[in-house]
């Protein structure tokens, strides 16, 4: 019986990472065709030399870099104030916004930036992407920060203050790094759902903001491209890096 | 205390007031307008918009968007379910195996999702293997249809469906299942009528957690169905963009948004534990 399971569970995470690891070997292809030729990195040649993916990927990156700090500062403080006292109206909010469709999240921004621009002289770019990235990660940070912060002892900040730590200190200098690791893996969350996002950017995003999902979908909708599989490789084997080296810096 | 509280809440509080209750303020106002000349908004106020979704057009698009996020989430259960079991009852590795699950949240979806239609295109892997191999002798049509798309679903939303499977069944009493082999049950019966209704938080949570995100899908359908397999979400966003009706795309959303919310009830209602 156990025996089974081990092979179904085998046969279930051959699904699951397959499919990646296949197109990353595809990446490395001499060929533009799906038969080995042989090892190449020409498709990362090309890929380097394309002017709009390397435009795309920079704003991307700052995308992802504001969106994160914004939002991991903002649900950090959030999740904070729901561990002192649950709130009902809050909680509501986020629940929506993570259950929200991207697609219903993304037009009810932009039909509200749309309403907003009547107002005021802007128009949509990188300013509105990453007030819509904020929006959809906020939840996120939220979910893990808390979860890390009811691990916590309360009454460390009690006695911290029966030390005669003021409120603010005895968050800033018991809670605050306590539930570091938890903030830690909120903000690599939070960057790695930013730097992936394609549906809720493409709405709302302008002429000079577009973001390298925007690109790869537009190429994949095109067809399979050799360029496309390199790109993508790239990005998980980024992903990957950034997260296994954050993994060391927290726990260094 | 009360006062530096509400300082920590006020920020996240103003932010989703701003950024998400009122932009569906905005749209529910939108839906009840009328499209203008040139695709824009204008008077009069109307409900016709929301008329126009009992279209039989319409309901078809519902319903498969139903069907499709229905046999995404009970393919899920099928393969997530001895997954889940597996990992309860991996003892040491438990850690490894579990990151083996979370991996593909660290990854792209979008990257997911091209490599699908990597391997399932005409000229794929799959095509291209099966023709060597000389059991085809043309390519099958493997991608732009249902069947990727609901592929592309199961495979994008599967550690949705596993971690709370997970979460339940690692706290399963094993004595109980000991309980039922002792008292001659064979293990096909102990599984059925004991492990799974002492599961059943964890299935309803699994469930709505894949079945929600997949009813308001949209990249997927795109991408993998080809334009061919129209969910919920490919209408709203067609509204948006190239039929520029968006009073009647603010309706569908509105009436998508009530749909996930009732689920959302049913989540928190039902799933045994809360997530904040």
């Amino acid at each position: 019986m156990s025996r089974l399971l081990g092979v179904y569970a085998a046969a279930v995470y051959a699904f699951l990472h397959l499919p990646l690891i296949i197109l990353g070997v595809f990446s490395f292809n001499a060929s533009r065709f799906t038969v080995w030729e042989g090892f190449s990195l020409r498709w990362y040649r090309a890929a380097l030399e394309n002017p709009q993916l390397l435009e795309a990927c920079w704003n991307s990156l700052l995308v992802a870099a504001a969106a994160t700090l914004l939002a991991t500062a903002l649900g950090t403080l959030c999740a904070y104030g729901l561990w002192k006292r649950r709130s009902a109206p809050i909680e509501a909010g986020l629940y929506v916004s993570l259950v929200t469709p991207e697609v219903v999240m993304g037009i009810s921004l932009l039909a509200f930036y749309q309403w907003l621009f009547r107002y005021f002289d802007v128009r949509l770019g990188m300013h509105t992407v990453v007030l819509a990235h904020v929006t959809f990660c906020l939840a996120y940070v939220v979910l893990v920060v808390l979860a890390r912060l009811r691990t916590l002892e309360p009454a460390l900040e009690e006695a911290a203050m029966d030390l005669g730590a003021t409120e603010w200190q005895a968050f800033r200098r018991v809670t605050l790094p306590l539930a570091g690791p938890g903030i830690a893996a909120a903000a690599l969350l939070c960057f790695a759902l930013s730097f992936d996002d394609y549906v809720i950017t493409s709405l709302v995003a302008g002429v000079d903001s577009e973001t390298l999902p925007m690109v790869i979908y537009a190429m994949a909708r095109r067809g399979v491209s050799p360029v496309v599989n390199a790109v993508s490789t790239a990005i998980v084997f980024g992903l990957g890096v950034f997260i296994l080296l954050a993994e060391r810096l927290r726990r260094a | 205390m009360s006062r530096l509280r509400s300082w920590f809440l006020a920020p996240a509080g103003l932010w989703i007031a701003f950024f998400v209750a009122a932009p569906l303020g905005v749209v529910a106002a939108y839906s009840l307008l009328t499209r203008g000349t040139y695709g824009g908004l204008s008077e009069p106020w109307t409900l016709e918009n929301y008329l126009r979704l009992a279209d039989p057009l319409y309901l078809k698009i519902l319903a498969r968007s139903f069907w499709i996020a229905g046999l995404t989430t009970l393919l899920c259960l099928i393969l997530g379910f001895p997954l889940a079991l597996f990992l309860a009852r991996s003892g040491e590795r438990k850690h490894l195996y579990l990151a083996l699950v979370i991996l593909p949240f660290w990854t792209s979806y979008l990257v997911r999702t091209y490599a699908w239609m990597f391997l399932l295109r005409d000229t794929g892997l799959v095509n291209t293997l099966l023709i060597e191999a000389g059991w085809l002798e043309r390519p099958l049509a493997l991608l732009y249809n249902d069947g990727a798309v609901i592929l592309g679903l199961v495979h994008g939303h599967l550690p949705y469906m596993v971690l709370p499977l997970f979460a339940t069944l690692e706290r399963l009493d094993r004595s109980l299942v000991e309980a039922a082999g002792d008292l001659g049950a064979p293990p096909r019966e102990t599984f059925f009528r004991v492990v799974v209704p002492l599961a059943r938080p964890g299935i309803a949570a699994g469930s709505l957690l894949v079945f929600i995100p997949c009813l308001g899908a949209f990249l997927t359908p795109d991408l993998l169905g080809g334009g061919k397999t129209v969910m919920i979400g490919n209408l709203i966003q067609n509204q948006f963009t190239a039929a520029r009706d968006w009073p009647f795309g603010a309706a569908a959303s509105l009436a998508l948004m009530v749909l996930v919310m009732l689920m959302l009830g049913l989540l928190l209602r039902r799933g045994g534990e809360r997530f904040l």
